[in-house]
């Protein structure tokens, strides 16, 4: 099929990189390590922060490493090269082709997310595992809800970033409203600090925005502090916010190809 | 060599100030960013502040205390970070081959790595940290002596040199590997995160590691210890609380060793 054709090469194109990977892998184990001893602290002081124990914590500081590159939190992926190719007029190519938008470059960011997934998301989570006392999901199926939920939080970022690319459309430059994306999902996503520890209201509406599904849902869902219904309604949470954001994103793209002038033609 | 150092600041100067034009062509843009930056770098303090809504003290420090050690090493790395941080461009220049070029300019490759796309819109770091240092100077309780201010002028000094030898250590080794850039920033933007917090969270062998292997620990932690009057808590020599400026000397003259050696080993890149 198409798409995964595209996927394939999307994951191919990424795995070419193995200096940078392992130079990125590095990072992530030396901030994971870092975090784990700042909450390893925390913890000791506050032992039930945030309805999270010690392990808990730790096993969040991993996967929060695991979902940087794999979800693109610090923003990146297949949608830079979207933003790009709006300002160089490349897109006009890209709208040509009869396939959907969209899909194409949904496609294309699953086929990274991949890539990332196995490389940067699974070797940092090792090397937390052998430094530390993680835990690991209780079932199969909870694992499998876990992938499930990860593919939607690839999902739901790609919206978020398509959005941003979309806005060079207008701007030309994504730069400024990348940024500014970029602050929300380090912020919202759980990356900074976890979202449970956010004190009073600021918690409850932090759960609700849509960032809450890049790390916050799955890493409930593998920590088991999510369990039967609750893990179906976290997958739900996700798959409403990517199903809306992909709508919007399909609705800005129509205004797009109606109001603006491609570059260079 | 005073000479060759005062021709090498005032090119600096001049290339710098050429970067900071282009910059200011596009005004808006570049305000924009200086701001976008100040709050993005601010993001960590706020984790911080989230952290202590659930508690009193973090490995025996108040958050006034823990702003201090945040503020001083923010300020640091912001200020290194604007004068030095640059040269991690190097790997690019390499990959592209536009380092050859400026191997042939009459002016010292170095600095002309350091001045390249000298971007002034890194202040927003800088003031970042100058903000939380100042908020948290009012939540200390110091009994301030001409010594402990004399240590935090020196502590600026020197842990802006140690973030900036780190820096050009990083971008020696992208001579020997061009795309491991991100492994230098374990230890920059990772020496930054390591020492917003008190040390005493870290194993005693880590923080070990962390003064005499990479000697983060210089930057901010020691001084913080003389400055707040507190005793080692891990018992180590009280003459390392004032040690700063010789830790980052070392640090400089081994960079400086390790830049010689890998414009030496650069052969070029293509077939």
């Amino acid at each position: 099929m198409l798409y995964v054709a595209v996927a394939v090469r999307a994951f191919r194109r990424y795995s070419t990189y193995t200096a940078a990977t392992l130079a990125g892998v590095f990072t992530n184990s030396v901030f994971g390590v870092i975090i784990s001893f700042v909450y390893i602290a925390v913890w000791k002081e506050n032992p039930g922060a945030g309805g999270y124990d010690v392990t808990d914590a730790l096993t969040f500081a991993w996967l929060a490493q695991a979902m940087i590159m794999t979800v693109a939190i610090f923003a990146g992926g297949s949608t830079d090269d979207v933003a790009d190719r709006i300002r160089t007029g490349d897109v006009a190519v890209d709208l040509y082709r009869p396939v959907s938008f969209l899909g194409w470059w949904l496609a294309t960011d699953l086929g990274r997310a991949t890539y990332h997934l196995l490389s940067r998301g699974v070797a940092p989570t090792v090397v937390g595992a052998l430094l530390f006392d993680l835990r690991y999901p209780d079932s199969v199926l909870t694992a499998l809800a876990f992938l499930v939920s990860v593919t939607l939080a690839v999902v739901v970022s790609f919206g978020v970033r398509m959005l941003v690319a979309m806005s060079a459309f207008w701007l030309l430059d994504q730069t400024g409203v990348a940024n500014l994306a970029m602050l929300f999902a380090v912020f919202f996503s759980g990356l900074a600090v976890p979202l449970v520890l956010f004190p009073g209201w600021t918690r409850d509406v932090a759960m609700l925005l849509p960032w809450s599904a890049f790390v916050q849902v799955p890493a409930d869902i593998w920590l088991g502090q999510r369990t039967g219904m609750r893990v179906l309604g976290g997958l739900a949470f996700q798959a409403g916010w990517a199903a809306m954001l992909l709508l919007v994103a399909g609705g800005v793209l129509r205004l797009a190809k109606r109001k603006v002038v491609v570059q260079g033609g | 060599m005073a000479e060759r150092l005062g021709w090498g600041l005032r090119a600096f100067v001049t290339l710098a100030g050429m970067w900071v034009r282009v910059s200011w062509t596009y005004r808006t843009s570049f305000v924009v960013m200086s701001l976008a930056s100040l709050v993005l770098t601010g993001i960590d303090f706020v984790a911080i502040l989230v952290v202590f809504a659930n508690l009193d003290s973090l490995g025996g420090f108040t958050l006034g205390e823990v702003a201090f050690l945040y503020g001083t090493t923010a300020l640091c790395l912001g200020v290194a970070d604007l004068l030095i941080g640059n040269v991690e461009r190097l790997g690019r220049r390499i990959r592209m081959g536009t380092l050859d070029a400026m191997m042939v300019r009459p002016v010292p490759l170095f600095v002309q790595m350091c001045a390249d796309q000298f971007a002034l819109r890194r202040i927003g770091r800088v003031t970042q940290g100058a903000l939380v240092l100042g908020w948290s100077l009012t939540r200390v309780e110091v009994a301030w002596t001409p010594a402990r201010v004399a240590v935090l002028l020196s502590l600026l000094v020197s842990g802006t040199v140690i973030f900036g030898g780190l820096f050009v250590l990083g971008a020696a080794f992208q001579f020997v590997s061009t795309d491991g850039s991100e492994a230098a920033n374990a230890f920059t933007y990772g020496g930054n995160a390591l020492t917003q917090y008190p040390l005493t969270i870290y194993p005693a062998e880590a923080v070990k590691a962390l003064t005499f292997v990479v000697p983060v620990a210089f930057v901010n932690w020691y001084p913080a210890l003389f400055i707040l009057g507190r005793r080692d808590p891990f018992g180590l020599p009280a003459a390392l609380q004032l040690s700063s400026p010789v830790a980052a000397l070392v640090l400089c003259v081994l960079a400086a060793v390790a830049w010689r050696a890998g414009v030496r080993r650069y052969r070029s890149t293509g077939s």
